[in-house]
């Protein structure tokens, strides 16, 4: 066991990755020499040679599309989108090639590709660099979708999601690659090696993609999270002294509902949080297959506590980002209902 | 600013529309045999007149002349020429198939046989290509069988793949031929990386891409040619410039760049241009290319200057935007016919035989077809199950979609 940072640890996925299998190729805008601008691929570069690890240019459509067509020759590309703000360029060879070659071809062509991209505000990061558009790819058949919330989950799933025969797209929270960002942005960030999930395995080894985690044991009501918002709950439970059961999705696609199903029919009360956008984004989703699934259980109305409406605003993010605040209001009104 | 004019908006009109007199004064016609041919591993800036001119090996009386003649035995010339009649009377059967209500949507090559026919004889096993709708002739020349085109054509229960695609958007990889998307322009940049992929692994297989002269506006292709320029991938970037995109002539798409070649230029890319009607010319550069690329020296441009004589595809109706007897004023003739004329003229091939042949050919197409329609046609006979919607979207049936399934039944 080490302690890594989620950086870290990501960084570690590759490489064991990248160590067991010579067909897993790295590369992405300034992912080579330098190891990216987070750093997740600092040194692979030296470690495994430049025809292994490369720099591309800035074109996500041509560094996707090319990692599509390495995929069908048979290498398992782990591609890094600088920021999921700029996947948009790649939204046609994500959606309309990747996610769908296995089904077109009837499995003579397949698509085992991971993009990697930081998500999430949080870093003064603005509208281009904040975004959190993982409802862009739940809404595709064929994609896969991952967003860990802690340094031990990252590497385990990613790990998963290289070894998948087919696509997905990794979110990591950008906000979360130093330490459990609870948003409480006045306070000091706990780093990640005074963090239980910190500590992290040197070696191989998976977490299953479509199994969600219960990251804390409730009987009031239930919050369904992910990613940088799994710590923001947590800290909204502690700080109403509500007893809510704080699920930790870890895969938005495929979706672990037997997990939230159970937990809810428990405690009868529902939040769905997220940072990206409130209208049709995943709380969506989310909602309506409770309402579906558990409707004569439910005590009240499930609420979505979510980014607001807007472009992600630079000097105002603190008001924008959905913080223990805002998520413990929620929890209040859900009780009271 | 007083003595300027406003500004006005170019937009670029074709020569000719309907009710004019076809016009092709435009397009530059070099005598056969007059552009020379370099050594593959020469330096891009040293053949840059070859993006501009057009590279042709049969001349008006049908003789192969010039650099890039001689390449070809009369054996591999008469398969050329039954693999473009082939395709020719596939095609045929297809369209009156569609017109029959047999499949909703089909898509020939009239006029284009020998790009495709005579490209894969370039390459050998192993290679992949990225193909467009219209490279059929890939799969014909590989020996890939009528009836598996036809299965899936017609979406019948042997379609193999399963009734989940539009009519000719195949797929083999055993025949190297990539799964057709039927968006445009993405494959261009697929190639680019499963070529890259090939090199990674110090591999010595090639890959092609292919796509229209107006699918080259798109971006997918600009990325394609950076990335590789950038790691001079193994890969063959094919133009067909056939002259419409579907009602919009090419120089839309092309804007002020001379020519499509000329596109390579920019990027160190050598660029070629050929008579796309020549089968030995379209063999002998894409021969050219090829090599270059297996011998790690990186990729070529190839624009094959040709022209769409048949509709975009079964829903378009050319009448309407251009002259109808434009296809006959297109001055590098037919594919077919130039093939034919040169094997007659080498005492390979004579008129009965071609004749002998032509029925033959449409013979077998008719048997494959007798034996597809056993397997169904769109709307009767065997079909592939509602099941087969649900399967294969990911390797393993994920929970959610395996509800629905059961919702619909199945």
């Amino acid at each position: 066991m080490a302690r890594m940072t989620m950086i870290e640890a990501v960084r570690s996925a590759m490489d064991v990755s990248m160590e067991r299998d010579d067909n897993v190729v790295v590369f992405g805008e300034d992912v080579g020499y330098f190891g990216g601008v987070f750093r997740c691929t600092q040194g692979l570069q030296a470690k495994y040679g430049k025809t292994r690890c490369f720099d591309a240019p800035i074109s996500e459509s041509g560094i996707v599309g090319t990692a599509i067509g390495m995929a069908a020759y048979g290498l398992k590309p782990c591609v890094e989108i600088q920021f999921a703000d700029y996947m948009y360029p790649a939204y046609d060879q994500i959606t309309q090639e990747a996610a769908r070659i296995r089904y077109r071809s009837n499995g003579d062509f397949t698509c085992p590709i991971v993009l990697r991209m930081p998500t999430g505000g949080g870093i003064f990061g603005g509208q281009t660099h904040s975004q959190s558009p993982e409802a862009l790819f739940t809404h595709v058949c064929g994609l896969k979708v991952v967003v860990p919330s802690n340094p031990y989950d990252a590497k385990g799933l990613l790990i998963a999601s290289i070894e998948d025969p087919d696509p997905v797209m990794f979110l990591e929270p950008k906000r979360l690659y130093n330490g459990p960002f609870d948003g409480h942005h006045d306070r000091p960030v706990i780093p990640w090696s005074k963090h239980d999930l910190g500590e992290v395995p040197e070696g191989h080894y998976t977490i299953p993609i479509g199994k969600a985690e219960i990251r804390r044991q409730g009987s009031a009501v239930t919050v369904v999270a992910y990613g940088t918002m799994v710590h923001v709950a947590l800290a909204a439970a502690e700080e109403t002294g509500i007893d809510a059961e704080v699920i930790d999705l870890r895969s938005l696609l495929p979706l672990d509902l037997d997990t939230i199903v159970k937990s809810v029919e428990k405690t009868g009360r529902c939040v769905v949080v997220h940072e990206a956008t409130l209208t049709s984004g995943f709380g969506g989703e989310v909602a309506s297959l409770v309402q579906e699934h558990c409707f004569y259980h439910l005590e009240a109305p499930v609420v979505r506590v979510a980014g607001w409406d807007t472009p992600y605003p630079h000097a105002q993010e603190w008001d924008y980002f959905p913080g223990p605040a805002r998520v413990g209001r929620a929890l209040v009104e859900v009780m009271e209902a | 600013m007083s003595d300027l004019d406003r500004l006005s908006l170019h937009v670029p009109e074709p020569a000719v529309r309907p009710g004019g007199q076809p016009d092709f004064s435009n397009v530059k016609i070099p005598k056969a045999g007059s552009v020379p041919r370099p050594e593959v591993d020469v330096a891009p800036e040293e053949m840059r007149d070859l993006a501009y001119s057009i590279i042709r090996v049969l001349n008006r009386d049908g003789e192969a002349v010039g650099p890039w003649a001689g390449l070809l035995s009369d054996d591999e010339l008469l398969a050329g020429l039954k693999h473009m009649m082939t395709l020719r009377a596939f095609d045929a059967r297809m369209v009156m198939a569609q017109r029959q209500g047999k499949t909703s949507f089909y898509m020939q090559h009239l006029g284009e046989e020998a790009v495709s026919c005579a490209f894969r004889k370039a390459l050998v096993k192993g290679d992949m290509n990225f193909p467009t709708y219209r490279q059929a002739g890939l799969l014909i020349a590989d020996g890939y069988p009528m009836v598996e085109m036809m299965n899936q054509i017609f979406s019948n229960e042997s379609d193999p793949l399963r009734g989940r695609q539009l009519p000719i958007m195949y797929s083999s990889k055993e025949h190297g031929f990539f799964t057709i998307s039927g968006n445009l322009a993405t494959q261009y940049v697929q190639a680019v990386g499963w070529a890259m992929a090939s090199a990674i692994k110090r591999d010595t297989k090639i890959a092609a891409a292919w796509i229209g002269d107006g699918s080259t506006a798109e971006s997918d292709f600009h990325s394609a040619l950076v990335f590789a320029s950038t790691y001079k991938a193994p890969v063959i970037l094919n133009i067909v410039n056939n002259q419409w995109a579907i009602s919009t002539f090419q120089g839309i798409a092309r804007g002020g760049s001379g020519t499509f070649a000329a596109r390579g230029l920019g990027f160190g890319i050598p660029a070629l241009r050929v008579d796309g009607n020549d089968y030995l010319a379209v063999y002998a550069v894409a021969k050219w290319a090829a090599e270059r690329a297996r011998r790690n020296l990186g990729p070529t441009l190839i624009e094959y200057v040709t022209y769409r004589v048949g509709a975009h595809s079964t829903s378009d109706d050319p009448s309407a935007y251009r002259p109808k007897t434009e296809s006959e004023a297109w001055p590098l003739g037919d594919p077919v016919l130039r093939l034919k004329k040169h094997l007659i003229l080498r005492g390979a091939w004579s008129e009965e035989r071609h004749t002998q042949a032509e029925a033959e050919i449409v013979d077998a197409v008719i048997q494959a077809q007798k034996q597809a329609e056993g397997h169904g046609t769109l709307h009767a006979g065997g079909k592939p199950s509602v099941r087969d919607i649900f399967e294969g979207v990911y390797a393993e049936m994920p929970p959610h979609i395996r509800r629905q399934r059961q919702k619909a039944g199945y």
